[in-house]
C-alpha cells in the first residue's frame, strides 16, 4: 500500500489503481478492488456486538429437548456436556466443551483484543498478533460441532411414542454465535495490524499516488 | 513505485482497440509488468515470488504467511480427486447414514434427512445453515474444481474459468464435511447409551469424503490457475457509460 499499488484479494495480482476517485477492478479476475477492506474494523465490531448479544441465550436456553414416558428434559450446550461425561465418553465430552464453550468466548475476546489495537495504534508484537489471527479463522469452523450433534441427536430419536427429541430455542443462539464471529474474523483485515502506529496515517495514505 | 514501470496494455487479443481500461462500473487496474512480485495478504509485505522446486513453499518474509507452494502435477491430481471425491459425494448423500434401534423400533437418516427433520420442527434457519454447510457447500466446492480443472484442459482457459475461481475460497470456508463428522461421532456415542447405532454406507462414504477433499484441497494450486487464464480485461466490455479518464 505504501508504493501505491493494490494486491487482488481473490487472484493475488498486484495493479496500479485507477486513477482519480474511480472504483479500480482487477484486471485478471475482474474483482472489485481496496487498499484495505472496507469498513473493515466497523462491521468486525458489528458482528462481534451481535455474536455476544447471542451469546447469552445460546448458553441459556435449551439446545434440546427430549420426551419419553418418564416425560420432558430439556438440556443446554452445558447441561449437554456434563450428559456425556462418563469413564468412556469424556474424551467426547472434552471436545464439545472447547468446542462449543471456549472456542466462541475465546474467538469474541480475540477479536476484540485485534480490533482495539488496531484502534489504539499498537505496540510491537505484530507477528504474533497475526497467528493469533490466523490461529482464530483456523479453528473458528469447529464450534459449529454442536449444531451437528443436535441436528442428528434430533434426526435420530424419532422413536414414536418412545422417545422423541425435539430442537429448542437455544440452537438458533448458538448457530447464530458460531455464523456472526465467523462472519467477523472474515471481515477483519489482518494488514490493519502492520498499517497502525497511528491510525491517522492509513487513512492519509489510502490516496492513490498516481501520476 | 519504481519497482515496477507502469504495464502497457499487453493486448494479447485484439480488443485493446476498444479502450480496455474501461470496466462496466468504474476502470480496470494496470497490471506490474513484474507477475513475480506480490503484497502478503496478512501484513501487505511487498516481495517477490521466487522459483522454487516442485514441493517446496514460499512464505512471506514478515509475517510468515505461506504465500505458494509448488505443487506437483496440480490440475490433473486435482482433477482426479474431484472426480472421486464426486463420486462418494453422491453416494454420502443417497444412501442412509446411521440408524438406530431401540425396542424394536428403527429410525434412520440421511444427512438430509438430519436437515429436514430441524425444519419440520420449526429450526427453519438452522435447518438452512446445515444445508449450505453440509451439502450445498461441499458440492458446489467439488463441482466448481471440476470445472476448473476440466476447463484449464484448454490451451488457453477461457474467462469464466476465473469466475468460477473466484467463489472457490466462500465455498471452501463454508463446507463442513469434518466438523459434521466429529458432530455425528458425538452424537453416537450419546445415543449409544440408549439405543443400538446401525451405521450406514454413508457414514463410511463421509470418511472417505473428509480424506478426499482434504487431498484435494492441498493438491490444487490456485496461482497456476490464474496464470493460465484469459484475463478480465481482455474482453470486450461495454464502455459506453464509462467517463474517459485515460491521462
Amino acid at each position: 500500500m505504501e508504493h501505491g499499488l493494490q494486491s487482488c484479494h481473490t487472484c493475488g495480482l498486484l495493479s496500479h489503481p485507477a486513477p482519480g476517485a474511480q472504483t479500480g477492478y482487477c484486471p485478471r479476475c475482474d474483482e472489485e478492488l481496496h487498499f484495505r477492506k472496507p469498513e473493515s474494523l466497523q462491521r468486525t465490531v458489528a458482528f462481534l456486538i451481535a455474536a455476544m448479544a447471542c451469546y447469552v441465550p445460546a448458553n441459556l436456553l435449551p439446545v434440546m429437548s427430549s420426551t419419553s414416558a418418564a416425560g420432558t428434559e430439556s438440556d443446554t450446550i452445558l447441561q449437554g456436556v456434563v450428559l456425556l461425561w462418563s469413564p468412556t465418553g469424556w474424551p467426547l465430552s472434552l471436545i464439545v466443551v472447547i468446542a462449543s464453550i471456549m472456542i466462541p468466548s475465546a474467538k469474541i475476546a480475540a477479536m476484540l483484543y485485534l480490533v482495539l489495537t488496531v484502534k489504539r495504534g499498537a505496540p510491537r508484537n505484530n507477528a504474533q498478533r497475526v497467528k493469533l489471527y490466523r490461529m482464530v479463522e483456523f479453528i473458528g469452523r469447529w464450534s459449529m460441532v454442536d449444531v451437528f450433534v443436535d441436528t442428528f441427536t434430533v434426526a435420530l430419536i424419532q422413536l414414536q411414542p418412545l422417545m422423541v427429541v425435539e430442537p429448542g430455542p437455544g440452537l438458533l443462539f448458538f448457530a447464530a454465535v458460531v455464523v456472526l464471529t465467523m462472519l467477523a474474523v472474515e471481515s477483519f483485515d489482518p494488514r490493519l495490524l502492520w498499517d497502525a502506529n497511528s491510525p491517522e496515517s492509513t487513512v492519509a495514505q489510502v490516496q492513490p499516488q498516481h501520476a | 513505485m519504481d519497482l515496477a514501470s507502469r504495464a502497457e496494455p499487453n493486448a494479447r487479443d485484439g480488443s485493446s482497440a476498444n479502450s480496455p481500461w474501461h470496466h462496466r462500473h468504474g476502470v480496470w487496474n494496470r497490471p506490474l509488468t513484474v507477475p513475480s512480485l506480490v503484497a502478503c495478504p496478512d501484513c501487505d509485505f511487498l516481495q517477490r515470488i521466487p522459483e522454487v522446486p516442485t514441493g517446496a513453499a514460499v512464505r512471506c518474509r514478515q509475517c510468515g504467511k505461506g504465500l505458494w507452494r509448488h505443487k506437483t502435477d496440480s490440475l490433473n491430481r486435482t482433477l482426479a480427486l474431484s472426480i472421486a471425491a464426486l463420486a462418494l459425494f453422491v453416494i454420502a448423500n443417497s444412501v442412509p447414514m446411521l440408524g438406530v434401534n431401540a425396542v424394536g423400533r428403527e429410525s434412520f437418516t440421511t444427512v438430509a434427512g438430519g436437515t429436514q427433520q430441524l425444519w419440520q420442527d420449526g429450526e427453519k434457519i438452522v435447518a438452512v445453515l446445515v444445508f449450505f454447510a453440509a451439502i450445498l457447500s461441499p458440492a458446489l466446492q467439488i463441482g466448481l474444481l471440476l470445472l476448473i480443472t476440466l476447463g484449464c484442459g484448454r490451451p488457453r482457459p477461457p474467462f469464466w474459468v476465473g469466475v468460477l475461481l473466484r467463489h472457490v475460497q466462500f465455498f471452501r470456508t463454508w463446507s463442513m464435511i469434518e466438523v459434521m463428522l466429529l458432530g455425528v461421532l458425538v452424537a453416537l456415542t450419546k445415543i449409544a447409551e440408549i439405543a443400538t447405532i446401525i451405521p450406514g454406507l454413508a457414514l463410511f462414504s463421509l470418511f472417505g469424503l473428509v480424506m478426499l477433499l482434504a487431498a484435494m484441497d492441498s493438491c490444487f494450486d490456485p496461482r497456476e490457475v490464474w496464470e493460465r487464464i484469459e484475463w478480465a480485461n481482455h474482453k470486450p466490455h461495454p464502455v459506453a457509460t464509462a467517463p474517459e479518464v485515460q491521462p
